[in-house]
């Protein structure tokens, strides 16, 4: 871990807010992502497809 | 080969699916190498002490939130012009992407604003602009939200996209506008004189590389959601 001296509190909390929200985003992403894919097969079952 | 062939959602589909494996690794090496590198390898700035660390997540942030809402004009126009619909499908995919990238430059903005500038908040030209493209961002995709025709609903984003356009270029280029306001010029120049200094500058490009990277995968696979659920939609209304 470098030395962050004085500002350490803000860097970290900078790095911390916006892995929080990539994170956030990677995360919604692929469970909309499963959700779509499992409605599509429901109707595909649903059509005989 | 034609790139309009792309706009067949089907070949959309075998195309981004052969692609995601691969931007998925180059999207991780880039982040990786460049916020660790950033991040561990760089020295504290003479001025702003070790802060100039955020640069590596506040400037590519920045710089996708603008660059999403040009990507998703672009689509827009495509689909006004030629109604395809997985252009309308990916502007309303890049919206999720872009607003988050506003709030990461908004966030980490604010938390380099205050020990820098004594203020989290300024009615800074690039700052005001940039707040005004993260409302048009929430009116975007409430307005996708509030229309249930999907066709409708592309247009008149599509509509507000262009409107829209006109804060996120003003939040690129206000610096260049008005002289007042606590931003300096830009951070990344072909001019060496006016860029950051390279120990930050090589680490930044691995960054901005990296968000890049990112934005073109989670578009990729929003709009692949976004197709699946408008198919599984249309299948569902023929058996009512």
């Amino acid at each position: 871990m470098p030395d962050l001296g004085k500002y350490a509190d803000t860097v970290i909390l900078a790095y911390i807010v916006s892995f929080v929200f990539l994170i956030g985003l990677v995360g919604l992403t692929w469970l909309q992502s499963r959700r779509a894919k499992r409605i599509l097969a429901t109707e595909e079952t649903r059509n005989g497809k | 080969m034609s790139l309009w062939e792309y706009a067949n959602p089907v070949k959309f589909m075998g195309l981004s699916s052969r692609l995601i494996p691969t931007l998925s690794v180059l999207t991780i090496l880039c982040l990786v190498t460049g916020i660790v590198w950033g991040f561990f390898g760089t020295p504290d700035d003479y001025k702003q002490g070790s802060t100039v660390k955020i640069i590596f997540l506040h400037v590519p942030s920045a710089l996708m939130a603008i660059n999403a809402w040009m990507m998703m004009l672009v689509a827009s126009l495509v689909w006004l012009i030629r109604r395809h619909h997985v252009s309308a499908l990916a502007a309303k995919a890049a919206a999720p992407i872009g607003i988050t990238m506003t709030l990461i430059a908004l966030g980490t903005g604010a938390i380099w604003g205050k020990p820098m500038w004594g203020t989290y908040w300024a009615w800074d030209p690039r700052l005001t602009s940039f707040m005004i493209l993260f409302v048009f961002y929430l009116g975007y995709m409430a307005l996708w939200s509030a229309i249930e025709d999907s066709d409708t609903a592309a247009d008149l984003t599509s509509i507000l996209c262009m409107i829209g356009s006109v804060f996120a270029l003003l939040s690129r280029y206000a610096v260049n506008f008005w002289n007042q306001g606590l931003h300096q010029g830009a951070s990344l120049s072909l001019d060496k004189e006016q860029h950051v200094d390279d120990t930050f500058y090589y680490p930044l490009l691995f960054c901005i590389a990296g968000f890049v990277l990112l934005f073109v995968l989670l578009v990729l696979i929003r709009t692949r959601t976004e197709i699946r659920l408008r198919r599984a939609a249309a299948l569902a209304a023929r058996n009512v």
